[in-house]
């Protein structure tokens, strides 16, 4: 029979081993952003997010990517946002159980599972090739769409099913119709979450890169795209381009410490915004 | 009364006002039925025309890889081993360990701490991949080699290391959410009998909550097959059967994103990359089709 002693004693060591590995997943995310932080910090300079890049990258700034990864956001949400409000909305107000809708939910959950690169190579093979779109800021944004359309169905389906029922009888019972109960008083007060759950999809689709290695962004480009058949700049990929395929690695050292803070600024602030409003949220329900 | 009934009376009213609506609200929605079928015909479309180039048991069994060359060799076999090899690796790494961090957070972590440690792990989760891929280059990869001697710190430990810091958050996050679905009844019985904090977790709410992990733990090996930047940057891409854990690998995601880039539109390579799209996009079905299954059993249980 086991003893008390050795009893206390693998509850104790479980006990350490937990805590311990709690503490070695945030000091992996500590020491990183520490790391990035401390060397990256003297390469940010007004000049450096204003000025575009010049002499292959060696010197100059970043605000060729910086807005373009601005742009590839925009027009990602463009299309995602709308295509995963109104999905939601027809999953939570208006679809029956059928086979049509279990059809949508499989389609749904196998594109949240299809792989970021191969994502890509579709947007390369239907938006670019197929569509005509070429490899433009359209194509890489359409494709950043494809990846977050799954995220936010889920957001704002949660958002929706968290306005009571008790609204929809009320706008019912006032003689509405159920498109009027919809426009007016379900998706107002399910709006904040939505935007809430948009925000954190932002801060995922801002880092990501293989999408758009082969959709829309280059390796350099002179100036901004004016339209949105212009290829782009974007700070995941220069920062993949100045780490593997620069020729003065050594160089550009200070440039891509600089890049990856700033592009870590942008993911983190956007998620940390969302993460914010939505712990305020919750307190508030 | 069941939402759809109202839409029904809606519906018998026949207005246009509501009409409308209810039509763009549908073909907005079925526009996800038609983006994943766009994927799969395009991916087949483009894939399969390799089959006519070389026979399907060469790109299976052979292990040269030399998509240039001429003639060109399409064997497969040694970026489907550097796939698994890696995937396996970090899920080695990252299972136990998110699962740790499930159980510190559901059961050990003071009320306090966990909204903190919540938001840390939600923090790791949203480092870009490039970022990681980057940290593995120029910090995992110069210290690897210089702690075992290796010839170089781009290899497959290093890049499962890293896949396993993407995947924690996913498997300690889903982990988290089914041990909080364990019901605190069974935790206090199991108390009440004389057990303690560590047989409490693990023979009353881990068993409890094992479904809930398993799904997570394929969640994340999903995540970790089609992962792309850390492969690419840091598994040193060489194009061998991988015979140790510091052999550096070349896995199908990060040839497909080192590849596209340079090869003609419609040549054989180009379609070789496909044709390993459809591999990758296969084996996360059957993955995803796995935790359905395993979701479906949880909810008739």
């Amino acid at each position: 029979m086991k003893t008390h002693f050795m009893r206390k004693t693998a509850d104790l060591t479980a006990t350490a081993a937990l805590c311990c590995c709690m503490a070695i997943s945030t000091a992996i995310l500590g020491a990183s952003l520490a790391f990035l932080t401390s060397k990256g910090w003297g390469a940010l300079t007004w000049e450096f997010i204003t000025e575009p890049p010049r002499a292959g990258m060696t010197e100059g700034g970043i605000v060729t990517p910086i807005v373009g990864s601005v742009q590839l956001i925009a027009v990602s949400m463009a299309f995602a946002f709308p295509v995963g409000i109104l999905t939601a909305i027809y999953f939570n107000e208006y679809a029956a159980d059928g086979t049509l809708t279990r059809l949508l939910r499989l389609a749904i959950r196998s594109l949240a599972s299809v792989p970021s690169v191969v994502l890509g190579l579709f947007g390369f093979a239907f938006f670019c090739s197929f569509l005509r779109f070429g490899v433009s800021l359209l194509s890489a944004g359409l494709t950043l769409g494809c990846l977050a359309i799954p995220t936010l169905i889920t957001a704002a389906e949660t958002a929706l099913q968290n306005v009571p029922q008790d609204f929809r009888d009320a706008s019912y019972a006032l003689g509405a119709t159920q498109w009027q109960t919809i426009y007016r008083v379900v998706l107002p007060s399910a709006l904040p979450s939505i935007i809430t759950g948009g925000i954190l999809c932002v801060g995922r689709v801002a880092g990501e890169t293989a999408p758009i290695m082969f959709t829309g962004a280059v390796y350099f480009s002179p100036g901004f795209a004016s339209s949105i058949f212009d290829t782009v700049m974007a700070l995941p990929y220069h920062i993949y381009v100045l780490a593997t395929a620069g020729t003065q690695i050594d160089k550009t050292g200070p440039i891509q410490y600089g890049t990856i803070l700033v592009l870590l600024a942008l993911t983190l602030g956007i998620s940390m915004t969302g993460i914010v409003a939505r712990s305020h949220m919750r307190k508030k329900l | 009364m069941p939402k759809s009934a109202y839409g029904k009376m809606a519906a018998s009213g026949a207005r246009w006002s509501e009409k409308a609506p209810r039509g763009i609200v549908t073909a907005a929605a079925l526009s996800g039925i038609w983006l994943m079928g766009f994927i799969i015909l395009f991916l087949i479309k483009e894939g399969m025309p390799i089959l006519s180039e070389v026979s399907i048991l060469d790109i299976a069994s052979g292990n040269r890889w030399y998509p240039v060359s001429s003639p060109p060799r399409y064997g497969m076999l040694p970026l489907f081993a550097g796939s698994c090899a890696v995937t396996l690796l970090s899920c080695v790494i990252a299972i136990p360990f998110g699962t740790a961090v499930a159980l510190f957070i559901s059961d050990v972590c003071p009320e306090r701490a966990r909204e903190f440690c919540k938001v840390s792990l939600e923090i790791l989760g949203f480092l870009p991949s490039v970022v990681l891929g980057f940290l593995g280059m120029v910090v995992l990869a110069p210290w690897m080699q210089a702690k075992f001697e290796l010839l170089s710190g781009l290899n497959m430990l290093n890049a499962s290391f890293l896949l396993g810091v993407m995947i924690l958050p996913t498997i300690a996050t889903l982990s988290e959410d089914s041990l909080r679905a364990v019901s605190q009844s069974l935790r206090d019985a199991s108390y009440a009998l004389g057990a303690t904090r560590f047989e409490t977790m693990f023979k009353v709410v881990l068993p409890c909550a094992s479904r809930g992990i398993v799904s997570a733990a394929i969640l994340g090996m999903m995540r970790s097959v089609g992962e792309t930047m850390v492969v690419l940057m840091a598994s040193g891409g060489a194009a061998l059967i991988p015979r140790f854990i510091t052999d550096p690998v070349r896995p199908l995601t990060s040839t497909i994103a080192a590849e596209m880039g340079e090869t003609p539109v419609g040549s054989p390579h180009y379609h070789a990359l496909f044709f390993m799209g459809c591999l990758l996009m296969l084996f996360t079905c059957l993955l995803n089709m796995l935790v359905m299954k395993i979701e479906s059993a949880r909810r008739a249980k």
